[in-house]
């Protein structure tokens, strides 16, 4: 009766294969998320940046 | 050094890398976590840049303290929002991390409500201050609140999670993410693009408000 409770060695998870995005690597669609993410990290920075010389201006002014 | 443009362009540069590298170089093949170990440039790198503003924003408090000189107040409030605002974004994107990895936005987990916790108690932080007329009183009173507020992130972040049993990396007494976890790749796109990167863009948007501050102060003086 004892036997019949088998333990597994070895982690089973160990033996699966862990998918990646490596289809999306493949086919090359993971070069439009870096896009996208780089368009919209520009957009905040072009963001910031104009306030930073609207900022700029209104400190020249008021010297 | 506020007017300078050196760091605000070092930190595009960094986050650029951080951006590009993050989703085209390597990382460690982990199970439930796929491709999401990615993350670590961003959402990990939201909490370590919300504990740098909550350390610059409590080293102004206690300069107010000591010199009752009403512009290290000032620099205190806007590092201790900016603080918040990266606190909060790392509590969101912690949140859809977990909708994906443990199954659900919201786990109870001890570092999701210790994290809570914390913003909690600065939000407090910001409730006060508006609560006080007088402007010295303000800045006395909030200065000290904010001390407060920063001791309480160490029982709530990172001494309590890490003593219970968490679904959160650190639990149990393991160190977060730690050499087993990530590797060197990671380590250098974290710690040379990611963090600078982020810390700075903060502190460029800190700096901006802190201008804007001290303009309205000279226009109301002026008047």
């Amino acid at each position: 009766m004892l036997c019949s409770f088998v333990t597994m060695a070895q982690d089973s998870t160990a033996n699966k294969k862990v998918e990646m995005a490596t289809g999306m690597r493949s086919n090359g669609k993971i070069y439009v998320v870096v896009a996208v993410l780089v368009i919209i990290l520009s957009g905040l920075v072009f963001y910031v940046a104009r306030l930073d010389r609207k900022i700029g201006k209104m400190e020249k002014e008021l010297k | 050094m506020l007017r300078k443009n050196w760091w605000k362009i070092l930190s595009v540069a960094c986050l650029l890398y951080a951006f590009t590298a993050g989703f085209l170089g390597g990382v460690p093949v982990k199970p439930i976590l796929n491709e999401t170990i990615r993350n670590l440039y961003f959402h990990v790198a939201m909490w370590f840049c919300m504990m740098i503003y909550f350390i610059v924003s409590v080293v102004y408090s206690v300069k107010y303290l000591r010199k009752n000189n009403l512009a290290d107040d000032i620099y205190a409030l806007e590092y201790a929002k900016t603080g918040i605002l990266f606190g909060m974004l790392g509590l969101i994107t912690g949140s859809v991390w977990a909708k994906y990895t443990w199954g659900a936005f919201w786990s109870n987990d001890p570092k999701q409500l210790g994290a809570a916790i914390a913003l909690l108690i600065y939000f407090a932080y910001l409730v006060l201050r508006n609560s006080i007329t007088d402007f010295d009183k303000q800045a006395r009173i909030s200065a000290v609140y904010n001390i407060f507020a920063f001791a309480m992130l160490f029982p709530t972040i990172w001494i309590i999670p890490r003593i219970m049993e968490s679904l959160h990396p650190g639990g149990m007494g393991n160190p977060a993410f730690n050499t087993k976890d990530i590797d060197a790749r990671m380590r250098v796109i974290f710690w040379f693009g990611a963090i600078p990167g982020w810390a700075l863009l903060g502190t460029w948007i800190t700096t901006l408000r802190i201008r804007l501050k001290f303009l309205e102060e000279k226009k109301l003086s002026n008047v």
